[in-house]
């Protein structure tokens, strides 16, 4: 049972209201920081940290990315659109950053969500201890995890982990988990192949029955200025979008089993 | 399912009369006026409303006609599209003065040939002492044309145009013919006792109705004459036969019932038309054009006489028409106004009588045809309610990513009890449409008086710091001293009572206005198709109506609740300053330099303004010929006197900017807080509860709106800093939207906030603007978002919304000036977010990403 007092605190970076593409219907996303990747490509550098740090905003004026916040706190906020949610079957999606990273404030937050009858979702990388996946389970109505690479190797090198811990848990949730959702970010260089999508396509197909569908969600650079406002350097800085029919072929390549295929969320 | 949604495209012959409607420049035509003027002079020993029917009869009679290459609605009241007519009997002063001017102006720019300019100068000295807004003036008290002069309020709208504002009964005359209404006048004519006291006011007026009403049909046989005779030598078999069909409708309508969606179609145009050449007034609402449009629809369709595209491809031509009109107003008031617009509000959807779901097919191509032709007329309006198909709200949201703003949503649960509460019975109320920009009235029973005065709320507010003194001149009361206040109460007490005085001279200036139209500006025409003038004997100006109403529209509640709320936090709890540093700030414009509307130099006016002050609170009297002086010593010597009285108020430019940095850090109305938000509640509430106290000739009740139309602008111009941390002359909050910029949480926190109003109390209309990027409306998931976020601020009781859908160009000039942007909504990855929150790169891959997010 989650603590329900509503006293509970976690650090987080951002609500956005009325988000529209993570989830069903109209929705809340807390964004949660703190997380145990280091994607290269990540667009939210500002919420890999597990603190509070100094970030530009965008006009160059200092100032600082993270607060700690209550479950009660970020529910008052949350609240605010319960229309919204009623009338789109929206909900709350807890991204970030890694929600799995701060297991009691995200489950008494998402218990918080249940009990107030909201959809819940979450966007996670799914690394984490088996005990946690199971924890957040019976909370989540809509799972959506990212799986980056097949090779450990080159998962390892691009994001700063092995994958073994999430290609299990991704096993894992297929199995006890009623709606999850594979999302892969196609990133130029690391992943772009027809042969490496067909790869992760190849495994989602062989999981469980709760996986629902593979999302390709094409490489953007929305995130880069966000790191010199964080005064760091972005690693892939030189690489070029790809264009709309270059995704084509992937699509193709993942699309030769059952599962259902989309390019975008 | 009720309803069959058709797939139509826009014909050649509908992009060929748009293209020809803009083709050319708007003129300013003479005929109409040189007629009126040979007509009263004709007349001058008639009654008013016999006049008046006689002079309508002599326009109809000689007035230029033509029927224009492609044209299958026919009927123009100018030679030239989007041409104005000239209605001196309202006012003609102003275009007088402007006469030589008005080719080059900003807004709305209309060309005058030398020949109409001659017949113009020629005919304008009758006018003289016998216009309505003379005779309106000189029923005003002083207080109420020094406030008027003070722009506190501006109720010029009607003081120097006809009234329009109105939706009259077109059913009805679909259904009974122009001769069914003259049967009906014959009827009471006859049931009229010699004996009863009204007996020949009643007689007259009612003889007055059946001359317009011949006047009309007489009007429409000149169409079916030309038509015929262009029929006999056009060498175009197919436009011949189309010529010949425009002879036989003009025979028909409007005279008889309507036989046929075509004849239907031509006998609203003649109507509509015909109300905007008896009188200039704006706002002539077509109303609920699916409703009373439909039963010819399903009859010609099922009846396999007219297919679906050709009864679109006339409902196009009618959207062309409505935009060929056009009206000439003053300089000053054409920037409140801005964009030629006549705001015909046509409106679709909501419920019936009996209070079922009112959608049907003539509904969907209704929002087709604005869809296919794209014009800013007509002013559409679907009417959303618990019930409303999710199909109707989906067509709704591919009209509004065509980006055109349109159409505007209402919402049956507010706006249905709202009219009960201002007397209608349910089943009227069941039957609002919208009249003008956002105002809701049943039509065919009503005379609203919708745009009856801006009243600019920052101007009392500005009084509060004077204690009623404006340019040297006490013109509100002498509240309080700033100095002397003690508590926020105090404060409040004396914006209430600077507001409410003001409140009562524009009331003072709405009757003295009623009266003279009541007196000289009454019209027989329009009359006949309003209940219950025929059967009162009365025209609508002259109380005969069902129900009537003044409506006059209070603007910047965002400003004065934010201003309010600064003032209350900063000044009395936290002692941050006191007010009369605050004062000194806002003379100093918060420390920026004034940006002074054209030709004016702010500084010179500030000092100017100060040394009167001062001279005033010594005691002595300042005449305008001694402020003259002192201006032109000033102008000699700005940099000295700008030392002497620096900015006007002698406070240090960084220190007044600090001040305003202390407002802005306040929590401000539209990001869903309950302090800011209940603060502009209440401000609502002053102008909105005082305004439902007072009656107006008519035996009406006054009910208040919430929106400038796009007066915030140009009455911005004339306001001086707020407290709100406004910069002077900047624009007022518009409609009911919170203070731009101010809202920074989005489309929800913002709706939030503005549904937290009593929309119900301000029955005369609320508006409110969101801005979204096509983005943030495209593909499934946006489009159906989209249509929950209508219908959760709906549940929320917001009474009207509309968006702004906006485009690259925007974008573009949105990065130049990031400050008139604040709000705008882009959807970013997968997510969506303030435009301007976003750094430059981002902007740039939105920017170029935005043609494909355009492709509809």
């Amino acid at each position: 049972m989650e603590n329900r007092d509503g006293s509970v605190k976690g650090l987080i970076f951002n609500i956005q209201r009325y988000s529209i593409h993570d989830g069903p219907g109209i929705r809340t996303n807390v964004f949660l920081k703190g997380c145990p990747l280091r994607c290269k490509w990540c667009c939210n550098p500002e919420s890999q940290s597990p603190k509070a740090e100094q970030m530009q905003d965008a006009e160059g004026n200092p100032g600082t990315v993270g607060r700690e916040v209550t479950v009660g706190e970020v529910m008052e906020e949350i609240v605010k659109d319960d229309r919204y949610y009623y009338r789109s079957g929206g909900g709350v999606t807890l991204t970030g950053g890694e929600c799995l990273f701060q297991p009691d404030f995200s489950c008494a937050l998402l218990q918080a969500c249940r009990d107030h009858q909201l959809n819940t979702a979450i966007e996670t990388t799914a690394f984490a201890s088996l005990e946690v996946i199971r924890r957040f389970i019976p909370l989540v109505d809509c799972w959506m995890m990212d799986i980056k690479h097949m090779d450990p190797q080159k998962h390892k090198e691009w994001c700063g982990q092995s994958n073994e811990v999430i290609l299990d848990n991704a096993r894992y949730l297929s199995e006890h988990h009623p709606c999850v959702i594979l999302r892969v970010p196609v990133i130029p260089g690391v992943n772009d192949t027809p042969e490496e999508i067909g790869a992760i396509a190849a495994f989602a197909n062989s999981l469980g029955k709760g996986v629902r569908a593979l999302h390709l969600l094409p490489y953007h650079r929305l995130g880069e200025d966000k790191y010199r406002r964080l005064g760091r350097t972005y690693a892939l800085r030189d690489i070029e979008p790809l264009l709309p029919e270059q995704m084509i072929p992937l699509r193709d390549a993942a699309a030769k089993y059952s599962l259902p295929v989309q390019i975008g969320g | 399912m009720a309803y069959k949604i058709y797939d139509t495209t826009m014909t050649d012959r509908v992009k060929r009369l748009k293209e020809r409607t803009y083709g050319g420049k708007p003129r300013l035509e003479s005929d109409r006026a040189v007629l009126i003027t040979e007509a009263y002079q004709a007349s001058e020993d008639q009654p008013i409303d016999m006049r008046r029917a006689l002079a309508f009869q002599h326009i109809l009679e000689h007035l230029p006609i033509a029927i224009r290459e492609d044209e299958l609605i026919v009927g123009c009241n100018t030679k030239e599209p989007r041409s104005s007519q000239v209605f001196p009997e309202f006012s003609y002063a102003w275009i007088e003065q402007e006469l030589d001017t008005m080719e080059h102006r900003s807004a709305d720019p209309f060309y005058v040939s030398p020949e109409d300019k001659e017949a113009l100068r020629r005919i304008f000295p009758y006018w003289k002492g016998k216009t309505v807004s003379e005779l309106a003036l000189s029923y005003m008290s002083e207080d109420t044309k020094k406030a008027m002069a003070h722009n506190v309020f501006t109720p010029g709208n009607y003081l120097y145009n006809g009234i329009g504002h109105v939706c009259v009964d077109y059913g009805k005359v679909l259904r009974c013919g122009m001769l069914g209404l003259i049967d009906e006048i014959e009827k009471t004519l006859a049931g009229l006792k010699e004996t009863d006291p009204d007996y020949n006011t009643r007689m007259i007026f009612l003889q007055a109705a059946k001359l317009s009403l011949q006047a009309a049909i007489a009007y429409a046989q000149r169409y079916a004459k030309l038509a015929r005779e262009m029929a006999g030598i056009c060498r175009d078999a197919t436009r011949r036969a189309e010529l010949e069909q425009i002879a036989r409708n003009c025979t028909r309508v409007p005279a008889h019932p309507a036989s046929s969606f075509y004849e239907a179609l031509q006998s609203f145009w003649f109507v509509q038309l015909l109300i905007q050449t008896e009188s200039n007034g704006h706002s002539i609402s077509p109303g609920r054009f699916d409703q009373y449009m439909y039963p010819y629809l399903k009859k010609d369709l099922e009846a396999g006489v007219l297919t679906p595209d050709a009864a679109q491809e006339l409902v196009d031509c009618v959207w062309v028409k409505l935009n060929e009109v056009s009206k000439c107003r003053d300089e000053f008031s054409a920037a409140g106004f801005a964009g030629y617009g006549l705001f015909q509000n046509l409106c679709v959807g909501g419920q019936t009588r009996d209070g079922r779901d009112a959608t049907n097919d003539m509904s969907f191509m209704c929002l087709q045809a604005s869809y296919h032709t794209r014009l800013p007329q007509p002013s559409l309006s679907v009417r959303v309610w618990n019930g409303t198909p999710q199909d109707l709200l989906r067509k709704c949201v591919e009209v509004t990513q065509t980006g055109i703003g349109l159409p505007a949503y209402y919402n049956d649960e507010v706006i249905i009890p709202a009219l009960i509460n201002r007397g209608l019975t349910i089943y009227d109320a069941r039957e609002y449409n919208l009249i003008g920009c956002v105002e809701p009235q049943k039509g065919g029973k009503t005379d609203g008086w919708h745009d009856a005065a801006f009243y600019n709320m920052c101007r009392p507010m500005e009084f509060v710091f004077t204690s009623g003194m404006d340019e040297g001149e006490q013109v509100g009361p002498k509240t309080m001293p700033i100095a002397s206040m003690k508590t926020f109460e105090d404060f409040k007490e004396a914006y209430k009572e600077q507001l409410e005085y003001f409140i009562d001279r524009m009331v003072n200036a709405d009757n003295a206005i009623d009266y003279a139209h009541m007196q000289r500006g009454s019209m027989p025409f329009l009359s006949t198709m309003i209940e219950d003038c025929i059967g009162r004997g009365k025209s609508a100006q002259q109380g005969g109506a069902v129900y009537n109403f003044t409506g006059p529209q209070g603007f910047g509640v965002a400003n004065i609740g934010d201003g309010m709320l600064a003032v209350k936090k900063l000044v009395f709890d936290q002692h941050a300053f006191t007010l009369t540093e605050l004062k000194a700030a806002m003379d100093a414009n918060f420390g920026r330099e004034d940006s002074a509307p054209d030709g004016q130099n702010a500084q010179v006016t500030s000092i100017v303004k100060t040394i009167v002050d001062r001279l005033i609170a010594q005691g002595k009297k300042v005449t305008d010929d001694q402020i003259k002086t002192i201006l032109k010593g000033v102008m000699a010597n700005e940099t000295m006197y700008a030392n002497l009285y620096g900015a006007g108020s002698g406070m240090e430019s960084s220190r007044a900017a600090q001040i305003r940095k202390q407002i802005m850090g306040c929590p401000k109305f539209g990001n869903d807080l309950d302090e800011p938000d209940e603060m502009a509640r209440e401000v609502a509430y002053m102008y909105t509860g005082y305004v439902e106290k007072f009656t107006n000739p008519r035996g009406g009740r006054y009910q208040a709106g919430l929106y400038p139309v796009s007066a915030n602008v140009p009455l911005g111009t004339q306001t001086m800093a707020t407290p709100d941390g406004r910069y002077a002359h900047a624009p007022i909050a518009d409609g009911c939207s919170p203070v731009s910029g101010c809202d920074v949480l989005g489309p929800t926190a913002a709706a939030n906030s503005v549904a937290k109003l009593d929309h119900a109390i301000a029955s005369n209309g609320t508006l409110f603007n969101q801005k979204f990027h096509p983005s943030a409306l495209s593909g499934e998931s946006g489009l159906v978002a989209f249509t929950n976020l209508i219908r959760s601020y709906f549940d929320n009781k917001g009474s009207h919304v509309q968006f702004n859908v906006v485009d690259r160009q925007t974008l573009l000039d949105a990065q130049k000036h990031p400050e008139n942007y604040k709000t705008l909504v882009v959807r970013v990855a997968g997510y969506s977010a303030l435009f301007t929150s976003l750094s430059k790169s981002l902007q740039d891959d939105i920017i170029n990403r935005t043609e494909q997010a355009l492709k509809i």
